[in-house]
């Protein structure tokens, strides 16, 4: 191992290590725009120089591998008037409209100048180089060339992530700018990730466009719920309403990248939830309480069940649900309801679109989670249908928002069936429009809990902000249901939930929220 | 005087091959095929070659940086890109003597083992390419290039490829790029191109010159062609002179000649009786010197001890009358023009420079320009992934410090005192 010796400390480093991640490591801040860890090194900004002993120059620190005995100063005058040099250069034909840009607040020039330069402006006015500002250039992308310091991220993006090449660079000297070939525009399902990497404002995403400033946005880990890959996720809200979703990094599940689907899947946490339980009265929707509505739905189910038999109750679980969820959902149905008509299909309506990066053909991020918790699938989902539609079911619990691929009108056509249809769930939908009785239920940014991604990867997503309205914690709804048949749970939220799944369902045994982590950990197989 | 290059350019049959083989052209690689590669490489490096192309890097260095091992097919490039602004020696070589580069592309592929060569030459030398492509056409059919040449089992082909017309792409990696059909961007290094260059390959890139003498060193000997130059740096050069000097062309002149001599000797002095105000010695990248500096010899090291290069040696002369701040200028209008758009410094630094001088000139000019073009300039040097900041920022810094006093009063006056031409 090396031994490099920076600003007078020493640190011994892989082979292989550049000057940048060295000091990264030894916590001696590098500023640096073109350097990505996921993408090749392009070396073309120029902020990240440093005087490196025995070099007559100063060298990049993005592309300098360490060697052995190496001695690297970052803090001499020497690297602090070539960094402030680079800044201002970068700087002379910015439009400096960082009141009206989406960028300010997690912008590198923004960031670096306050750092770096803090230098008074020696360029004139009249002399700035205009470019074309708001550019739509496909996808979820709005491009401002203005704003551009050409560090090349994005074009090495879409040459090394997606092999795409829509952008490149065009013209020379202080006109260069990057741009899409004329009529061909950005085609792929990855763009918005050329708003997370572009260090500064020239591609903005145009849905989160003007929204809102970036200062006023908190920020939690969470899990797409777009597909089964179970991509990694900050997740960006302003009190109950979330703004964007970006890829929190994980090289086992997602690097540092997400698709334009699972981008936008926030939107649904935002709009038509249901925020109140209600039954349904002679057709009309009236407002219930909590109180009385859920000993009401755990009597109506056990009564059905004792009345006409536990084969005329059933429970349909959705791929949505967390592990905890689905584990108290069948133990409510084959314990407590004593059913065997228990059964999840992780079909949707849609085209099930996958590809060979992230995007799963299964756009549930859990069903994975349902077949290992023993909830059995498709084939048993179909025979459960075909007995509903049959009128062999008297009362039915639904977790989720729909029935699998079944269109509106087939959905309210199949609970016509069923005398008395209870449905947990977060949005309005087919369900919510033929249910008896609806429970409203917290959204994956309004509760914890654990998905398994297709891979087997248990991956936790937090809590971020509390259940908007009255809507409850589909946990605390099972745990209320469970306890009014006699179940005599103390579980006390999804982590104790989880503690037992840990101790009782082989694939997880072991496992703890502890040992998943930041990252997730593959099940047993 | 003795020549290596340009002993027959009188001659306008000798770009022919017959005429060129008739003055013995060919025999050199017929020695060199009784060689050994390295037998050539030792030749060359006891040639104390220096790469003409303006960096002057030691030929026979470079060819050492090759890999050893032979896995991987290596390739030869020839630098005929020859965009230096006062450079047009190569041109020369190219329309009377293109043989003398072919045998030379021959005998140096041999000794490199390599099986192809590129000859890269600028967008805007139409007719020299064209006289290329017969030259390389009349090779192959005369067996000097194809398979098996003169029945010595060695394979080579060579292909001309025509540039767009880019400055930057005179730089060996952007040539690169731009020959393989790339945006023409200098490469980041390392890797160099002796490891990974063209294509992939482990690639060495010669100007055109430094190829064209390696016949010469099989015929004469290493050792004789640099008794012709001084220590470190052998042989002659191709000078071109151009301004307002009697006889402004090509001479070809011992590497450590004296620059003055060139001037006042070889191209015959300032025309008209003009006085001499400046000369850029090695093309428009190097630093000005003052009339009384160019007593000096025009070796590689020797211009490095005043501050200057010899460059591509291309001697710019300018005559008194003319305006410093123009003459910069114009040169900084190139340079903003030319610069790739990669790198910062150099892409946003030229352009600035450009507006500068070019305000200064226009009687524009504010107090504190001059500091403002020498820290700027400061802030470009050696920042860059190329040299074409360098470049720049060399010529705009020595103009101020040699001609400050004009700068000034451009600016004091608010008006070139030298009128609005030159």
């Amino acid at each position: 191992m090396p031994t490099l010796t920076i600003n007078g400390m020493t640190a011994d480093v892989p082979q292989g290590t550049t000057i940048l991640n060295a000091a990264k490591e030894v916590g001696v801040e590098i500023p640096h725009y073109c350097y990505h860890p996921k993408l090749s090194i392009a070396g073309n900004c120029r902020m990240c120089l440093v005087e490196v002993e025995k070099f007559p120059k100063l060298q990049t620190a993005c592309s300098t591998v360490v060697t052995d005995g190496m001695v690297v100063r970052t803090d001499t005058e020497k690297v602090r008037k070539a960094v402030t040099g680079v800044l201002e250069l970068m700087l002379i034909h910015h439009p400096i409209d960082c009141p009206i840009c989406d960028q300010a607040g997690e912008c590198g020039l923004q960031n670096y100048y306050m750092k770096f330069g803090l230098h008074k402006s020696r360029y004139a006015l009249e002399d700035k180089v205009h470019k074309k500002k708001v550019q739509d250039i496909g996808g979820q992308i709005v491009l401002d060339a203005e704003r551009c310091i050409l560090c090349s991220r994005c074009v090495r993006f879409l040459d090394e992530v997606t092999g795409t090449r829509e952008l490149d660079f065009f013209d020379r000297s202080d006109h260069s700018e990057i741009s899409i070939f004329p009529g061909r525009p950005l085609s792929n399902n990855y763009t918005g990730n050329l708003a997370d990497i572009c260090p500064v404002g020239a591609l903005t995403s145009k849905d989160f466009r003007f929204k809102c400033r970036v200062w006023f946005l908190n920020a939690f880990d969470s899990i797409c719920t777009g597909c089964s890959k179970g991509c990694n996720v900050d997740a960006h809200h302003k009190g109950d309403i979330l703004y964007r979703l970006k890829p929190r990094w994980n090289d086992a599940v997602n690097q540092a990248w997400m698709c334009d689907f699972g981008r936008l899947t926030y939107k649904a946490m935002n709009e038509a939830r249901l925020l109140t339980p209600f039954v349904r009265e002679e057709g009309a929707r009236k407002v219930a309480a909590w109180g009385s509505l859920l000993p009401e739905v755990a009597f109506h189910l056990k009564a059905a069940a004792d009345k006409g038999g536990t084969d005329r109750v059933a429970v349909i679980a959705s791929p949505q649900s967390s592990n905890e969820e689905l584990y108290l959902l069948r133990r409510l149905a084959t314990e407590l309801l004593g059913t065997k008509n228990l059964a999840f299909t992780h079909r949707v309506a849609g085209d099930g679109f996958a590809d060979d990066f992230l995007i799963q053909a299964d756009k549930n991020p859990n069903s994975r989670g349902a077949q290992l918790l023993g909830i059995p699938g498709d084939a048993a989902f179909d025979a459960l249908v075909s007995k509903i539609a049959a009128g062999g079911i008297d009362a039915l619990l639904v977790f989720g928002n729909v029935l699998g691929a079944l269109s509106e009108e087939e959905t309210a056509e199949l609970l016509s069936k069923v005398p008395f249809v209870v449905q947990a769930g977060t949005n309005e939908g087919p369900v919510s429009k033929a249910a008896t009785a609806v429970l409203p239920s917290a959204s994956v940014a309004e509760r914890g809990g654990t998905f398994t991604n297709h891979a087997g990867r248990v991956q936790r997503f937090r809590f971020g902000f509390p259940a908007r309205g009255k809507a409850k914690n589909p946990v605390e709804i099972l745990v209320a249901l469970g306890n009014r048949m006699g179940a005599g749970w103390t579980f006390a939220g999804e982590a104790s939930v989880f503690k037992a799944i840990a101790g009782a369902e082989a694939p997880f045994a072991g496992m703890s929220y502890e040992s998943i982590g930041m990252f997730g950990q593959e099940t047993k197989r | 005087m003795e020549t290596v290059l340009t002993t027959h350019f009188a001659d306008d049959g000798y770009r022919r091959i017959d005429t060129y083989r008739g003055f013995g052209g060919y025999d050199a690689l017929r020695k060199a095929l009784s060689m050994t590669p390295e037998g050539i490489i030792d030749e060359v490096k006891k040639a104390n070659l220096r790469g003409r192309g303006g960096a002057g890097f030691p030929a026979g260095v470079k060819w050492g940086f090759l890999p050893k091992d032979l896995s991987r097919p290596r390739v030869l490039v020839i630098n005929a890109d020859e965009g230096e602004p006062g450079t047009f020696k190569d041109r020369v070589i190219m329309t009377r003597g293109p043989h003398l580069l072919i045998e030379g592309i021959v005998i140096s592929c041999f000794a490199l083992r390599a099986h192809a060569c590129w000859i890269y030459i600028r967008g805007e030398f139409v007719r020299e390419a064209g006289i290329v492509d017969e030259a390389v056409a009349e090779a192959y059919a005369a067996g000097f290039l194809g398979k098996n040449i003169l029945g010595s089992g060695f394979d080579l082909d060579v292909t001309v490829h025509r540039g767009a017309g880019a400055y930057i792409c005179g730089e060996e990696t952007s040539l690169i790029n731009s020959l393989e059909g790339k945006r023409g961007w200098p490469r980041l290094k390392p890797p160099f191109p002796a490891s990974v260059g063209a294509f992939g390959l482990p690639t060495i890139v010669n100007n055109v010159e430094t190829i064209a003498d390696i016949p010469w060193i099989l015929t004469h000997g290493g050792e004789t062609f640099a008794a012709l130059g001084v220590e470190k740096n052998g042989g002659t050069r191709l000078i071109g002179v151009s301004g307002p000097v009697n006889r402004p062309g090509v001479y070809e002149l011992p590497a450590a000649v004296n620059l003055k001599e060139i001037i006042y000797t070889h191209a015959g002095g300032m025309r008209d009786g003009k006085a001499l105000k400046a000369v850029i010695p090695g093309g428009s990248s190097t630093p000005v010197l003052r009339p009384d500096e160019i007593d000096v010899s025009y070796d590689i090291e020797s211009m490095a001890k005043i501050g200057t290069m010899a460059g591509s040696g291309g001697v710019i002369v300018i005559p008194e009358g003319t305006c410093m701040v123009r003459v910069l200028s114009v040169l900084m209008n190139f340079y903003a023009h030319e610069s790739c758009g990669q790198c910062t410094p150099c892409r946003e630094g030229t352009g600035w420079l450009k507006k500068i001088v070019g305000r200064i000139e226009a009687g524009k000019g504010r107090a504190g320009d001059v500091e403002l073009i020498l820290d700027l300039c400061d802030n470009m040097m050696g920042r860059t992934i190329c040299p074409l900041a360098d470049a720049a920022a060399m010529p705009a810094q020595s103009f101020i410090w040699k001609f400050r006093e004009e700068f000034d009063r451009h600016i004091g006056e608010k008006k070139c005192p030298y009128g609005t031409r030159f």
